[in-house]
């Protein structure tokens, strides 16, 4: 490699390397510049409490199944589901979703019961930002498991006029 | 009367284990989305959907503003017997919402 062929593989390294600095610094700006109300992960938190009590929360059992990139927020594929029996003896009483940054945590409830067969839900949500969203399954014995998932979303729901 | 569209099946063994898909049309207002004047625009959503088996409930689910627009709920449930599979949604405003399919179990 000739001594030119370096210096041009530097300034380009160091090009990228600004162009990818910039585009950080806007990816941060933007979404406090927008956001009107938003729930907070505390708020979250504090929503699971309410439903969980002050019974420990495990994690497992629960999948979430949504995709990882979503360009537009308002309506995305959700499906929760939990390993279970579903017997008499042992089942998942209910599922319920939270999401850490939308206006509001709580997304879904659903009761479920030893006729339901399997635990598995699905819907489509609203998300108003990249962020996680958390199952939370509460099982016949009062355990509480849960499962969560990271997603991208590029177009956020809930923020836009009428 | 909103339109419901329910996709389960019309016949089924004893024991299956079979899918229910319900979807309802509902724009689902949040409550977060500011009007032409900036002031939010009044939350009008559906709170609860309801299916009973033959008048037993089977499933529950307790929306929220974060649901999407046209509601769509998948779930499962055992065929234990032919009858009646009725659906029932409530939100704001007075809102309701009501639909039935057969199934017939061998």
């Amino acid at each position: 490699m000739t001594r030119d062929d370096d210096m041009l593989q530097a300034t380009r390294r160091r090009f990228l390397l600004e162009t990818a600095a910039l585009a950080g610094a806007v990816g941060i700006a933007v979404p406090l510049g927008v956001k009107p109300a938003s729930a907070t992960p505390a708020s979250m938190r504090a929503a699971i409490r309410k439903v969980v009590g002050e019974a420990p929360l495990n994690k497992g059992k629960v999948k979430i199944d949504v995709p990882p990139l979503i360009e537009n927020g308002n309506a995305v594929p959700l499906t929760v589901s939990c390993e279970s029996p579903m017997t008499a003896d042992d089942h998942v009483k209910a599922i319920h979703v939270f999401a850490e940054k939308n206006p509001q945590p709580n997304v879904v409830s659903v009761q479920l019961g030893p006729r339901s067969g399997r635990a598995t839900v699905s819907t489509r949500i609203r998300l108003a930002d990249s962020q996680k969203v958390i199952a939370i399954a509460q099982m016949r014995d009062g355990s509480f498991w849960s499962g969560e998932a990271e997603v991208v979303v590029t177009l956020a729901a809930c923020l836009e006029g009428v | 009367m909103a339109r419901a569209l329910i996709n389960a099946p019309a016949q089924a063994k004893r024991g299956e284990i079979i899918e229910i898909k319900t979807l309802i049309s509902h724009n689902m207002e949040t409550g977060f989305r500011p009007d032409n004047t900036g002031k939010p625009v009044p939350r009008d959503i559906i709170t609860d959907f309801i299916c009973k088996y033959n008048g037993q409930e089977i499933f529950r689910a307790e929306l929220f503003p974060a649901i999407a627009a046209n509601p769509f709920l998948t779930f499962f449930t055992v065929a234990t017997e032919s009858g009646t599979l009725s659906f029932e949604w409530t939100g704001d405003n007075g809102f309701t919402a009501t639909e039935s399919v057969n199934i017939t179990v061998e």
